[in-house]
């Protein structure tokens, strides 16, 4: 294997051998071979292997923003589901806000949707946070999911992916990274839009040159315009 | 006179029944597989790691597997009632053991990995495609695993050993009948995950059918294998 | 995992312009694929894809003693299994009330619009009948199973063959089978119409479904026959609403029935 060469390997499978290479995420050093336990993309970057896993529910990591679903209300805090294998957990100390501990509802109820910052993860459970900028509960746009994994490739190099359909759209967009997509715009076709160009790049994440594949993507759909966005309204 | 021995559907007494097999065959699901032995086949769909409900049966330790394992009613000659029956159940906790092995959840406390396993249709074998299609849709699903496994049975007609028993051989009657060895093992075929045997056999024979089901397993893990990559590379 | 609030508000804000998220028309189904002999160990089987959704349903036959009340006649029973397998929403264990209604929503569309010619199932007056088993399951639910299920219990009766039976041993000589097929009469068709804030749609996808306010399944044949209904959900429909359903369902037939049709073998 030879870097910046990419593999799909699948669990068990030997991704290379001799003792001068390092397993790292999504494998395992047995003997001689460094070994896949995920199914996924294995790459080598300075004799460090690794498998980018493409599929799997998402693992949160500390400093990620993620988008969840309030699911319960606890005496000290809110229940969020974020897709992980098990939920999270928003302290009241952690909502830069008055709150009144009698009514937690008041400042969000079971099924609204909350933008948050994971600011732990621990074996017991993952904590939230609102503490920093363009946190909070979201009150009004669409929000769509795709899987976690693919979401590096939404936001692009340095954000340049999403900050195209943020701008082709004309619409707000924050990417969760546990694949929960927050879209508002000034119309709903535009919304539709941006949410149509996100599940183009989640569904082709692993072409190369994914970023003129939308640019050319964009153009098609202005052309035919009228027939994908704003199709429909006979009655 | 020896009389020469023939399988029912003309087969070589080490050929497997046509292989198919898919990923993906349940959007809905984190990770899903087909697999198909001739006219039996398995689909399998998996949705976690996720919160294990009810709570007390919660490992703090790790990650539990729960597979359930159904025949669909019309799957089989003499329709059986929807619905899980002793069989089913135990071959769901069959199942699960041949899988254990393998999965790795000691990252996932508290968490249970779900496994669903339906047989659209049967002709003999439907635990080991069942396993197969399961082993398949466990690694679709991103869950961490040290190997997949294989499984096939391996039958015993009279005095001799097949590979792969379809229904015809399950019921065959000659001589010493049938015996039925369903066996799992990991890709490699190095270690053994399930074994079942319903019939007689001598420990001489037995061993040499451990030996077909290896060989067996590297083609089952042939075909898993390209499924699985095919799958990716498609996207590409 | 559920549509959130907020999407469900989005998708009735549209549908107030009459524009649904993925740009169908309101009367637009999705792309429907049917594929029948899809498990060769039964009399007749199909699977049915509304874009994601996907169903399978088999037919099996069995001899049974017939209802007092309909000596010369062959039964029926339909059962749905809404598996884990097919959404997280669903669990394992013994059908809940939305497969049970389901199931039963399926029967009565075959049953009452009589499209299988029950006294043709007759062996022996008062002693002997062909029972048909109907059973569904659930592959994939993106939405709209309720019609999937009818679609494919249909090409499922469709596609059966009658097995062999052995009258000197009185029994069913399974895995053979007559080149007779189960005796239909006609097509009719089950389709649901949702009411979403004031819009009527067909085949909803998941999150449409999610926020539907009231629906109705109408079994209709192609003279326009009314066979069997049932609402469901919990808002009520005006008088004026429940006409213009009606005459959605009378069009519905017309436009469904060609893409129908042309996979039942």
């Amino acid at each position: 294997m030879s870097e910046n060469q990419r593999k799909i390997v699948i669990p068990g499978e030997v991704i290379v051998s001799g003792e001068d290479y390092l397993p790292g995420e999504g494998t395992e050093k047995r003997g001689e071979n460094i070994v896949a336990i995920r199914y996924g993309l294995a790459e080598e970057q300075n004799k460090l292997i690794k498998v980018i896993p493409l599929s799997g529910v998402y693992e949160p990591r500390r400093g990620n923003v993620v988008i969840g679903r309030v699911e319960n209300l606890t005496f000290n805090g809110w229940i969020i589901d974020i897709g992980s294998a098990v939920n999270g957990f928003l302290p009241i100390l952690e909502v830069p806000k008055y709150i009144n501990k009698n009514d937690l509802a008041e400042i969000m109820d079971i099924g609204d949707m909350v933008i948050a910052k994971v600011w732990s993860v621990k074996r017991k459970g993952i904590d939230l946070s609102l503490k920093s900028r363009g946190l909070g509960k979201v009150e009004e746009g669409i929000i769509i999911k795709i899987n976690s994994k693919r979401v590096p490739r939404v936001i692009g190099k340095e954000g340049s992916m999403v900050s195209m359909i943020k701008e082709k759209t004309n619409c707000n967009i924050t990417v969760g990274q546990n694949g929960l997509i927050w879209i508002k715009g000034d119309r709903i076709e535009d919304e539709l839009l941006a949410k149509k160009a996100i599940l183009f790049v989640a569904e082709k994440s692993y072409v190369n040159g994914l970023t003129d594949k939308v640019k050319e993507w964009f153009e098609e759909i202005s052309l035919e315009d009228g027939k994908t966005v704003k199709k429909g309204g006979k009655k | 006179m020896v009389k020469e021995f023939k399988r029912p559907d003309g087969r070589k007494v080490d050929e497997i029944r046509e292989m198919k097999a898919k990923v993906g065959v349940v959007p809905n699901a984190d990770g899903s597989a087909m697999f198909q032995f001739g006219e039996t086949i398995a689909i399998a769909a998996v949705y976690g790691p996720k919160e294990m409900h009810p709570q007390h049966e919660q490992d703090p330790e790790k990650g539990v597997l729960r597979c359930t394992y159904n025949m669909m009613s019309f799957s089989v000659a003499d329709r059986i009632r929807p619905g899980p029956s002793r069989r089913s159940q135990e071959i769901s906790k069959i199942t699960e053991w041949a899988l254990s092995p393998v999965v790795m959840l000691e990252n996932f406390p508290n968490t249970v990995v779900d496994v669903h396993i339906y047989i659209l249709q049967a002709n003999a074998s439907t635990r080991c495609a069942g396993i197969n299609a399961a082993a398949m849709a466990l690694a679709h699903a991103g869950v961490p695993m040290k190997d997949l496994v294989t499984s096939v049975s391996i039958g015993k007609l009279n005095k001799t050993l097949v590979v792969d028993l379809n229904k015809d051989e399950e019921d065959w009657e000659e001589g010493e009948g049938a015996t039925d060895i369903p066996i799992t093992m990991t890709s490699t075929g190095e270690k053994i995950t399930h074994i079942q045997l319903d019939g007689k056999i001598s420990v001489k024979q037995l061993k040499e059918s451990i030996e077909l089901a290896r060989k067996a397993s590297k083609k089952i893990y042939e075909v898993q294998k390209s499924a699985l990559k095919n799958s990716m590379e498609e996207e590409q | 995992m559920r549509t959130n609030r907020l999407t469900k508000q989005r998708i009735k804000e549209f549908l107030k312009e009459g524009k649904r998220f993925d740009g169908r028309e309101l009367d637009e189904f999705r792309e429907i694929y049917i594929e029948t002999g899809v498990s060769k160990k039964a009399e007749g089987s199909a699977r049915v894809r509304l874009g994601k959704t996907e169903v399978i349903v088999g037919v099996k036959m069995n001899i049974g003693e017939p209802y007092p009340d309909s000596p010369d006649e062959g039964n029926m029973m339909v059962t749905a299994e809404l598996t884990p397998m097919s959404s997280n929403r669903f669990e394992s264990g013994p059908p809940r009330i939305e497969a049970i209604e389901l199931a039963r929503v399926i029967d009565r569309g075959i049953r009452e619009s009589k499209v299988i010619d029950f006294k043709k199932l007759c062996i022996k007056k008062g002693e002997k009948v062909w029972t048909i088993f109907i059973d569904i399951y659930s592959i994939n639910d993106d939405g709209n199973l309720l019609d999937a299920a009818g679609f494919g219990a249909l090409a499922a009766l469709k596609n059966a063959k009658i097995p062999k039976y052995d009258d000197k041993e009185e029994k069913v000589l399974y895995g053979e089978w007559t080149n007779k097929n189960i005796p239909l009469n006609f097509i009719p068709l089950s389709c649901t119409i949702h009411k979403i804030d004031n819009q009527f749609i067909v085949d909803p996808n998941k999150e449409e479904e999610d926020a539907s306010e009231a629906r109705i399944t109408i079994a209709i044949s192609g003279d326009g026959t009314i066979h069997a209904m049932q609402k469901g959900n919990s808002k009520e429909l005006k008088i004026e609403e429940f006409n213009e359903i009606l005459d959605l369902a009378e069009k519905n037939y017309k436009k469904l029935f060609p893409k129908i049709e042309k996979f039942l073998k």
